[in-house]
């Protein structure tokens, strides 16, 4: 079976290089999936789980948006954090979710509710993605 | 003629000085492994972030964004410097320093107002004693150089050429070249300056059928902000390795200087005491004379 080069990049750390045959991503417009000579695509990403398939089994990676580049053989995905599955601190997500939530609610005025509810929803889905390992 | 005792204690102190550089020496080159290895690391960001960057610039229009467009008044020029925090590591700093009080009197110059966005304290603080505006000042936080760091500098740049308070932002720091060279270098931040596709070679052409999800001009609002801190972590990281390596060849100089003061030393010390025990026996002998005369 052909496969694609999945390479996820942070600015600290190359988080995934592997062989897959099939990737799911979450795209700005909305959740995409990747196999083998996808057509040439760039695509911004929101904050969501990556899921990818190798060797018969799926893992998940968290993204904190950032965007993809897919060409013939390789794909590629820049994200400013992204954490394997198993590398997800939980409980400092349920911390950050936590705070995120008492923020939101206790000073709704004063409050960058842009930057709120984005730490609110990275909180979330990191510890969705910490649940399916 | 210094006594014996003061020759002795000034080889002491040299030697204990000789301990101190030696050390740093030694803490430098550890830091300077980690710093590499954190250029190393972020190499592959940044270099797939210019290619895409590259291939999306070359397709849209020049002035589609206002990141990228060139204002039509300059009135404020805004110079972020990186500089190290600590000293002892030789004219590094101060040649940043010098470069960017030069690129900010060109500015004035051309009629346009300076301003000075400083991380690391040894640059801060030379800015806030001088008569340019220190809009802000990170000190301290060179140590352990972090993307947010260079968000957040990039956020204030990005924030502030929108709006048109800045017209032109300059990046000045110390690039790592090797461990004998670490020149400071100056970068022009805004207007944007896309990298071009003429780098790549023309096996790239093949892939030029790309499908963008959004829109090619909402892609790139997402990209350029983005361009702009990953230029500034990068100037950050580079600055730190080239601190390490200058305070390395800085230290290695100074207990090289100690070794050559510490044998100069030792050689009055043994004139000296050969002195002192001539006149000594000279003294004895005469005393004998007397005795004997």
């Amino acid at each position: 079976m052909s496969t694609l080069q999945l390479e996820v990049v942070t600015p600290d750390k190359k988080v995934v290089s592997e062989a897959v045959e099939y990737v799911s991503c979450p795209g700005i417009e909305g959740e995409f999936g990747v196999m083998p000579h996808h057509v040439s695509l760039l695509s911004g990403l929101k904050v969501g789980a990556l899921r990818y398939d190798a060797q018969g089994k799926s893992q998940f990676v968290f993204i904190s948006g950032g965007f993809a580049d897919v060409n013939n053989k390789t794909m590629t995905v820049l994200a400013e954090s992204a954490e394997l599955a198993q590398d997800i601190d939980e409980a400092r997500a349920k911390a950050a979710k936590e705070r995120a939530e008492r923020r939101l609610v206790e000073n709704a005025e004063t409050l960058d509710s842009v930057r709120a509810h984005a730490a609110l929803q990275r909180a979330v889905v990191r510890l969705e993605i910490a649940s399916l390992r | 003629m210094p006594s014996l005792k003061d020759v002795k204690m000034k080889i002491v102190g040299v030697g204990k000085t000789k301990q101190i550089t030696k050390a740093m020496n030694m803490v430098a080159s550890a830091k300077l492994r980690g710093a590499q290895a954190r250029i190393e690391r972020f190499r592959p960001y940044a270099t797939r972030y210019r290619h895409v960057l590259a291939e999306l610039a070359a397709k849209v229009e020049g002035n589609a964004h206002p990141l990228l467009a060139e204002h039509e008044e300059k009135k404020v020029c805004v110079i972020v410097m990186v500089t190290s925090d600590r000293g002892l590591c030789g004219s590094f700093n101060s040649n940043i320093i010098a470069t960017g009080l030069k690129l900010a009197r060109e500015k004035t110059a051309e009629g346009m107002e300076v301003k000075f966005i400083c991380a690391g304290r040894k640059g801060r603080d030379t800015i806030s004693k001088s008569s340019y505006e220190l809009l802000f000042g990170y000190g301290d936080r060179m140590g352990s150089v972090d993307f947010s760091l260079a968000s957040a500098v990039g956020q204030e740049v990005i924030h502030g050429y929108e709006n048109l308070e800045m017209d032109e932002v300059y990046l000045v720091y110390g690039e790592f070249i090797s461990m004998g060279q670490q020149p400071p270098r100056t970068l022009c931040l805004f207007p944007v300056q896309a990298p071009s596709v003429e780098e790549e070679n023309d096996a790239e052409q093949v892939r030029c059928e790309y499908v963008y999800e959004p829109s090619e001009e909402a892609l790139l609002a997402e990209l350029l902000p983005r361009y702009v801190k990953v230029q500034i972590y990068s100037g950050m990281l580079d600055t730190s390795a080239s601190e390490h390596a200058a305070r390395m060849a800085a230290m290695d100089n100074a207990t090289r200087n100690c070794n050559e003061m510490i044998q100069m030393l030792t050689l009055l010390y043994n004139k000296t005491r050969q002195a002192a025990i001539t006149s000594d026996l000279i003294d004895i002998v005469g005393g004998a004379e007397a005795l004997n005369g």
